[in-house]
């Protein structure tokens, strides 16, 4: 009796509103995909030959010149380091006033945090190259374009997550500090910065960590770094050169990962 | 009850010196790193001066030349779109052997270690690598940011996998379901909605790659902008710089809907 009941309703996952949505969704992503694949210009005679391309490509970079390291690469390499790690300690500094701006239990004012959120998103959507080409259209070639590339790439992720961080801070911390009369400057500093520690190492680590991918490239705008050994062997053909700073970079990349990872695990 | 006496001259918050030593460590690397950078304060006031120059001749900024304009933005939305499609098709496999909940070491070792190459170059040098093998165009732009979608949704989507519960899995093997099924009834519905959001939000990543592959001659309106910076057309630039900007933050709003009609909390309905 009541099994008949049962198995005359229908038991659905979502609702129409939600069906409707979901199927819109495939809808455009179908459009999307189609109408990309006949407009977009691709010349079908180049894949042809890519694989002999490829073994030429292959062929070319290969034996590898290490001997080139310490006169092309290491200095670049370093100075890779250096923006990268400079240019996340500049974005630091400029992003926490700006997450201070946007976090509302801070700035209580709607009109400031909007402003803030704009500074962040605009820093965001701009890709760091971009900031590169602008900074060396600014103050010349070299590493402080570079630098100030990464840094302003930057200031967007750290100023959101910082002020994500700061607005979940527990608030009896922070009222028990008024309570007892602190000033502005000690709340920051005593209430919310222990609070929102772990999360802002991480923050910084993992940005630090992009940092040293994004810094490898600048340099094939003229933003200095090893994207400048890059640059300059490609355009000489060079590929065994070109072969040994793609391997200096991958290097340094994993290694960044590693180290990024190992004080992840002991300070968080 | 436990009784507290407080000392006389109790010192609120003890000082930090390992603190304050790291806050001396970075002044001293800051310096250090500025004069082998040769960043100093001089070059930056002269910068200033010629920044003021700079955004004088970006505005107004100059659309006469609309037609590259779209153009450019149009190739670097099919890159976008091309190489999300293939990215996420082929890093749906690639995930899901790189699981550890569901593969054997021996499949999810290599799986991983694929990932991880493809995530260690940025899409530029991959893009490089794409242009000499593919030739110029947007066929090595999709290429490159094919890979570089497979990096970071494989990933995500081995991370997603490996959380999920293994009770309905267990129940759909315990039906005798063959291991297809057991994909597309056990996992597959507990991580689609994540799915999703890696998704858009790689969508949105390939967006800003693809406007910016054209440098290195992978197709996009990079190129031109690369080209239009090193012509000083910097109105042009301008425009340029505004419509991606445009495109990028509709992709942004666009992706944010998707992600909400996805990980809506899916309530169990009837009707």
């Amino acid at each position: 009796m009541t099994v008949a009941v049962l198995e005359a309703r229908t038991w659905r996952r979502f609702t129409p509103a939600q069906r409707l949505a979901r199927f819109a969704v495939y809808l455009a992503m179908v459009t999307a995909i189609v109408v990309s694949i006949q407009t977009v210009e691709v010349i079908p005679e180049f894949m042809l030959d890519a694989p002999e391309q490829m073994a030429d490509l292959l062929k070319r970079m290969w034996p590898v010149a290490f001997a080139y390291y310490p006169k092309g690469v290491h200095e670049a390499l370093v100075e890779t380091l250096h923006i990268a790690t400079l240019g996340t300690i500049l974005a630091v500094l400029m992003a926490f006033p700006v997450g201070l701006m946007a976090a509302n239990n801070i700035t209580p004012s709607r009109t400031l945090n909007y402003i803030a959120k704009l500074l962040l998103v605009s820093s965001r959507s701009v890709n760091s190259l971009v900031w590169a080409l602008l900074f060396v259209a600014v103050f010349g070639p070299g590493a402080l374009a570079g630098t100030l590339a990464i840094a302003f790439r930057s200031i967007g992720f750290v100023g959101k997550l910082v002020g994500e961080a700061v607005e979940e801070a527990n608030q009896g911390t922070i009222e028990a500090l008024q309570a007892v009369g602190a000033p502005w400057l000690s709340v920051l500093t005593k209430g919310y910065w222990p609070q929102i520690q772990p999360a802002f190492w991480s923050v910084v680590l993992f940005r630090w960590d992009i940092n040293v991918r994004e810094s490898a490239v600048l340099g094939l705008v003229g933003a200095g770094g090893i994207g400048m050994a890059l640059d300059t062997a490609m355009n000489l053909f060079q590929w065994d050169r070109v072969a040994m700073v793609l391997l200096a970079i991958f290097a340094v990349v994993i290694i960044a990962e590693i180290v990024v990872t190992a004080i992840r695990k002991r300070i968080i | 009850m436990v009784t507290v006496t407080v000392a006389a001259g109790r010192i609120a918050f003890k000082p930090n010196w390992w603190a304050r030593a790291g806050w001396i460590a970075l002044v001293v690397y800051i310096v250090y790193a500025c004069s082998l950078l040769d960043v100093t304060w001089a070059r930056f006031m002269v910068g200033l001066d010629n920044g003021a120059r700079f955004i004088g001749r970006m505005f107004p900024p100059n659309f006469s030349r609309w037609e590259i304009l779209a153009k450019g933005l149009a190739e670097s939305l099919e890159i976008a779109v091309l190489a999300s499609t293939l990215g996420i098709l082929v890093s749906l496999p690639i995930g899901l052997l790189a699981s550890r909940n569901l593969m054997p070491v021996w499949v999810t070792w290599p799986a991983r270690m694929f990932i991880a190459l493809c995530r260690s170059f940025h899409p530029v040098i991959v893009a490089i690598v794409f242009v000499k093998a593919l030739g110029f165009g947007a066929l090595s732009g999709i290429a490159a940011l094919t890979v570089a979608s497979i990096g970071f949704i494989g990933k995500l989507f081995a991370e997603a996998i490996e959380e999920i519960s293994l009770k309905q899995v267990e129940a759909v093997r315990a039906t005798g379901a063959p291991f297809m099924n057991v994909i597309t009834y056990g996992v597959l519905p507990q991580v689609f909605g994540r799915f999703m959001g890696f998704a858009t939000y790689q969508l949105d990543s390939n967006l800003r790659n693809s406007t910016m592959v054209g440098i290195v001659g992978a197709g996009g309106i990079g190129g031109a902008l690369f080209a239009a910076f090193q012509r000083f057309d910097y109105d042009f630039v301008c425009a340029m710089l505004l419509s991606i900007i445009f495109l990028i933050f509709v992709g942004e709003l666009i992706a944010t809907q998707v992600r909400a009609i996805f990980l809506e909390r899916t309530r169990v309905d009837e009707e």
